[in-house]
């Protein structure tokens, strides 16, 4: 089972926390009319076999969203750290 | 090389089994070919095949990493079923289940292919609703299916829990007599050794590392075996095929999950149907062997590791359990899983990709093995036309693009909710 560090809690067992998906995609304007731009956002990923920047919801502890990096391979945690607009892996 | 028949049977039994020729030839790569298909799973196979017979191609290669039929073609839990509902999906899978049906005889290698039946239970007067659509769908499709109640149900599967303490008390089923089962290896095996009597060079032990690349154009693959030059390239690489397509540059609306599958000690026969649970998601059969066979949801995350994780084995028993109470007195044997190409909208991919020579056949999700024969027909007719199939026209990747998703479960874009 995965361990992930929450910066806000600790380390905590990966049931605790909902999985959100890669985070290397940022939100498009909200005035863009590009449909290929969010055709990217909403549809593509960038699905490394590797270390992958993701996002990880901490649903069952303090309820805040984080930008975890993790390797897909090896499950190993790089980094957790608080989501924050604007921020990309 | 033999035909396999009662004969041949009787003959090599006689002479205690030591006469038996090799089923397909060890080939060595080549230095060109007209086609090269990456991935030795049975839709790599089963294209290469078609390829060759259908469209008279006569230089193809399929190049595996491993051995044939090692990725999940060898690990799934091999239910055949065509109960689909969205148009672009019934067509396509009904026909994969006509070619099922004949497939022992087309392949002449027995594919053990069981048509048991499969009951998609409902636990609530909605579900019956909803299951009662879905059949009307299929039927005005020509696909057969039919609505059950609880005494019809537990007539046929008197093991599931109809007790008054049940958690999810069952209150009929969608009933596909034509779902089953098939040996999964034996697929593998039989497009491969058919694929390679219409010429068809099967290399194994031969990892595709990067494709070589000429003007824009793919022109060949690179591999652990040297550089092969081809005329098209297709992707059959379940689970990687975000990984291949890199290669070319492309990034595309795929997450590679993780799916657990496991089998418990042999019983006796108490089980001669396959079962899917509607109140969570998990699915049973009973093999030959006597194992109850089952798997049940992703791990949840981005994965390649092919090991499986812990939560879902509690959840799957946990499913089990409320659904076959006595599996409590029965131990898992084996715990196994597989990587798959998990889709924005649950749906495949087969097509011509945005660069010129390569072609796209993944996405295939937690259900790809009973689209094996209608994979590979319509795989090889979009190679060899440069155009899709009829049957898989909806399954080009512009469908994001135009919003046309093929939702079948209206999930959203979610890949590890489909
Ligand atoms: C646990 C589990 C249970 C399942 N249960 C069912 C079920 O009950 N019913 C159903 O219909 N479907 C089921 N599926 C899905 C089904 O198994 C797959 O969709 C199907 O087998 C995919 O076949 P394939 O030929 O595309 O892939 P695979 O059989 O995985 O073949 C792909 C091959 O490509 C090779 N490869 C990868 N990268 C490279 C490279 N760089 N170079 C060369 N070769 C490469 C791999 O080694 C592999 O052998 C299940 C899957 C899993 C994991
Ligand atoms: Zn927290």
């Amino acid at each position: 089972m995965l361990r992930i560090a929450c910066p806000y809690c600790g380390e905590r067992d990966q049931v605790e926390f909902a999985y959100g998906g890669d985070a290397s995609e940022g939100f498009p304007e909200l005035a863009d009319s590009d449909v290929g731009r969010w055709t990217k956002f909403v549809f593509v990923r960038e699905n490394p076999r590797g270390v992958h920047g993701e996002y990880w919801h901490h649903q069952y502890g303090c309820r805040q969203w984080l930008r975890v990096v993790r390797d897909t391979v090896t499950h190993q945690v790089h980094s957790v750290a608080p989501a924050r607009q604007g921020d990309r892996t | 090389m033999t035909r396999y028949s009662a004969l041949s049977l009787i003959r090599n039994a006689l002479a205690g089994n030591r006469g038996w020729p090799r089923a397909w030839r060890d080939a060595q790569p080549r230095a060109e070919y007209d086609v090269v298909i990456v991935g030795g799973g049975g839709h790599g196979l089963a294209s290469a095949y078609y390829l060759a017979r259908e469209h008279g191609v006569s230089k193809v290669a399929v190049l595996e990493k491993g051995y044939v039929g090692g990725g999940n073609t060898g690990r799934n839990t091999t239910i055949v079923r065509s109960n689909y509902m969205i148009d672009g999906n019934t067509r396509f899978y009904e026909w994969s289940m006509k070619l099922w049906e004949g497939l022992s005889r087309d392949l002449n290698f027995n594919v053990m292919f069981s048509q048991r039946g499969q009951l998609n239970l409902c636990h609530s007067k909605a579900q019956m609703d909803a299951a009662a659509r879905r059949g009307n769908i299929m039927r005005l499709n020509g696909i057969d299916a039919e609505l059950l109640s609880r005494h019809e149900v537990r007539r046929m599967a008197p093991i599931l829990d109809f007790s008054d303490r049940a958690r999810f008390p069952i209150h009929g089923a969608l009933w596909q007599q034509r779902a089953g089962t098939a040996r999964h290896d034996a697929v593998a095996w039989g497009y491969a050794r058919a694929a390679d009597r219409h010429g068809v060079d099967i290399i194994q032990q031969c990892e595709v590392t990067g494709l070589i690349r000429d003007q824009g154009r793919v022109v060949g693959v690179d591999t652990t075996r040297g550089p092969i030059r081809a005329g098209k390239v297709g992707l059959a690489v379940a689970g990687h095929t975000s990984e291949l397509a890199a290669m070319a540059g492309l990034r595309l609306p795929i997450e590679t999950h993780l799916l657990q599958a496991f089998v418990t000690e042999p019983v006796k026969p108490v089980l001669d149907v396959v079962v899917a649970f509607g109140a969570a998601h998990l699915y049973v059969s009973q093999s030959d062997h006597g194992g109850l066979v089952m798997g049940g949801d992703l791990d949840g995350y981005n994965s390649y590791e092919q090991r499986g994780d812990l939560p879902i084995v509690e959840e799957t028993m946990a499913a089990v359990k409320s659904l076959l109470p006595l599996v409590s007195r029965l131990r898992i044997l084996r715990q196994w899983s597989g990587v798959m190409d998990m889709t924005m909208d649950g749906s495949p991919i087969i097509c011509k990709a945005p660069v010129d020579g390569l072609y796209i056949n993944g996405g295939w999700c937690y259900g790809g093995f009973k689209a094996t024969p209608a994979s590979g027909w319509c795989f090889a007719h979009t190679i060899a036309n440069d155009r899709a199939h009829d049957l898989s026209a909806r399954f080009t990747m512009e469908r994001f693009h135009r919003g046309h998703q093929l939702d079948e479960k209206g999930m959203g874009p979610i890949p590890g909710a489909h």
